[in-house]
């Protein structure tokens, strides 16, 4: 069971939190020069790390509040890289 | 004729009559079951990963495609050691996509012919899956997935609530006092369990005999590619290995191999938890799963119950579960059958799999020459002959197999996603 700092709340429990998906990179400026594979990947492929990944959770049984986070795919380990999304 | 070929090439053929003649002889003059030849340098195909997709694939291409190929297959560990063990054996067809389910249906067919095919016990038992369906929305999802596999030849009925206790004494829960009543369920008679060790062990043997190299203990560290980009074979840990085609079959670990290729890939892995019980009497005899409240079980030959769960939230590549995930199934395992509350554990285990963008499986040639995935199998173990034999297709002739022509990377690029809800029993 993960303990997720939520930036208002401290740290709480993993099962107050819904996991929403990895953290979409930055949406390309403009479409006009994206190419088709370009948009593929941005659409579809998300990183896949043996490693630290970023993601979305929300605060769902809590503050409600959305929470981006940094997490370790092999030991779960949460860096202290965390952000509230704008 | 491909029959004769394969008992030709066989060192032992395995019957009452070979067991009655070993056990004259003290059981001492049984050979191994499948060759460990030295490793060459160079082959014509190498598939990564001995699991059940690339035992399968190795043993179709050496048996349709001729047997004049060098091929070898290469595993970081032991033989049935990886995500063929981690699962919970279940087989069964109930898809909702016209594309998925002709392949699943081919695949549930080949595994009941298998163990005469192989010559080897693979304990398969056609014992039949009920879904047991607590919310409306499910169960009109449900019939629709009913009605597209009536086009397709699959079986699929529902059955009222009484039918379901009378089959299924043990589950006394769910009832019109509970959370989430019970309000119907389905009955797919195709379903299936076997036993995953001789799984992996049959189709090693097969194509071992069939004169297919297998590796054990050789970890491929990264993709070869030469100046055009294209890929050439791969670094293991025991050095080079050239290869005319490189046919990945590694399940959560695509991604990590084709990232040494600068290949990106629509997939992510994730972590499936399944437990099994004590061993106790027979009382359950069919596969029931419930896919509102997140559980699915069987009871084993051995008497344990086979138990599986929901997904890790996030992607991940433990082997472990995680607790509050295990919590969340042992509740809902409660709910149905209250009497399970005095069972004890025995072990757990997660299978790390990797989920594509659209939850249905990748086979297909890449952008980078020579490099073949067999990726995205999310509960691949029901598709493990099928898988096999559309892969050796690919792999012998260069074009998708016909039952796979739609599960390429193309799909991708053109947006025709084949977005799949019958993938794993408890999302």
């Amino acid at each position: 069971m993960l303990v997720i700092t939520c930036p208002f709340c401290g740290p709480r429990d993993e099962r107050e939190f819904e996991y929403c998906g990895p953290a979409a990179p930055p949406r390309p400026e403009d479409a006009s020069v994206v190419s088709d594979r370009g948009w593929v990947e941005y659409l579809t492929s998300p990183p896949n790390p043996v490693g630290p990944v970023e993601e979305i959770w929300w605060h769902k049984r809590g503050c409600e509040a959305w929470i981006r986070l940094c997490r370790d795919t092999v030991t779960h380990e949460i860096l202290p890289t965390r952000e509230v999304r704008k | 004729m491909a029959d004769a070929a394969v008992s030709r090439s066989r060192s032992q053929r395995y019957s009452a009559f070979s067991l009655l003649a070993g056990a004259f002889r003290q059981h001492r003059g049984w050979r191994p079951a499948w060759r460990e030849p030295p490793l060459e340098q160079c082959y014509d195909i190498v598939i990564v990963g001995a699991g059940g997709h690339g035992l399968a694939t190795a043993y179709y291409l050496a048996r349709h495609h001729g047997s004049k190929r060098r091929i070898a297959v290469l595993e970081r560990g032991w033989l049935g050691g990886g995500n063929v063990a981690r699962n919970t054996v279940t087989i069964r067809s109930n898809y909702l996509r016209d594309e998925s389910i002709p392949f699943y249906v081919k695949s549930v067919a080949l595994y009941e012919g298998l163990t005469k095919e192989l010559n080897f016990n693979l304990m398969h038992s056609r014992r039949g899956m009920i879904d047991v369906i607590n919310t409306w929305p499910k169960l009109r999802e449900i019939r629709r997935r009913r009605m597209v596999m009536d086009l397709h030849g699959a079986t699929y009925r529902p059955i009222s609530v009484d039918e379901i206790r009378r089959r299924i004494p043990l589950l006394t829960g769910g009832g019109p006092q509970s959370r989430l009543p019970i309000l119907a369920g389905m009955l797919h008679p195709d379903a299936a369990v076997n036993r995953h060790d001789a799984v992996a062990w049959g189709y090693a043997r097969a194509a071992g005999g069939l004169g297919v190299a297998i590796h054990q203990n050789t970890e491929v560290k990264s993709l070869l590619c030469d100046e055009s980009g294209a890929v050439c074979g791969v670094e293991t840990s025991r050095g080079r290995i050239l290869a005319g085609k490189t046919a990945l079959a590694v399940s959560g670990h695509t991604t990590s191999l084709t990232d040494t290729a600068g290949l990106r890939l629509p997939l992510r892995s994730f972590n499936l938890t399944a437990f099994v019980s004590e061993p106790v009497r027979p009382v359950l005899d069919c596969i029931v799963n419930c896919p509102d409240l997140g559980v699915y079980l069987s009871q084993s030959d051995k008497g344990e119950f086979v138990i599986g769960g929901a997904p890790d939230p996030g992607q991940s590549f433990r082997r472990d579960i995680r607790q509050n995930v295990f919590e969340d199934t042992v509740c809902a395992l409660l709910e149905l059958f209250p009497s399970f509350k005095r069972l004890k554990l025995l072990r757990q285990w997660g299978g790390h799999l990797d989920m594509a963008h659209d939850a249905s499986p990748i086979m297909s040639p890449t952008e980078r020459p020579g490099l073949y995935i067999s990726a995205g199998w999310w509960g691949g173990y029901k598709a493990i002959p099928a898988g096999g034999m559309t892969f050796a297709h690919l792999l012998a002739t260069g074009t998708p197999h016909p039952l796979m022509e739609k599960f390429t990377l193309d799909r991708f690029p053109h947006l025709d996603f084949i977005i799949e809800s019958g993938t794993t029993a408890a999302v």
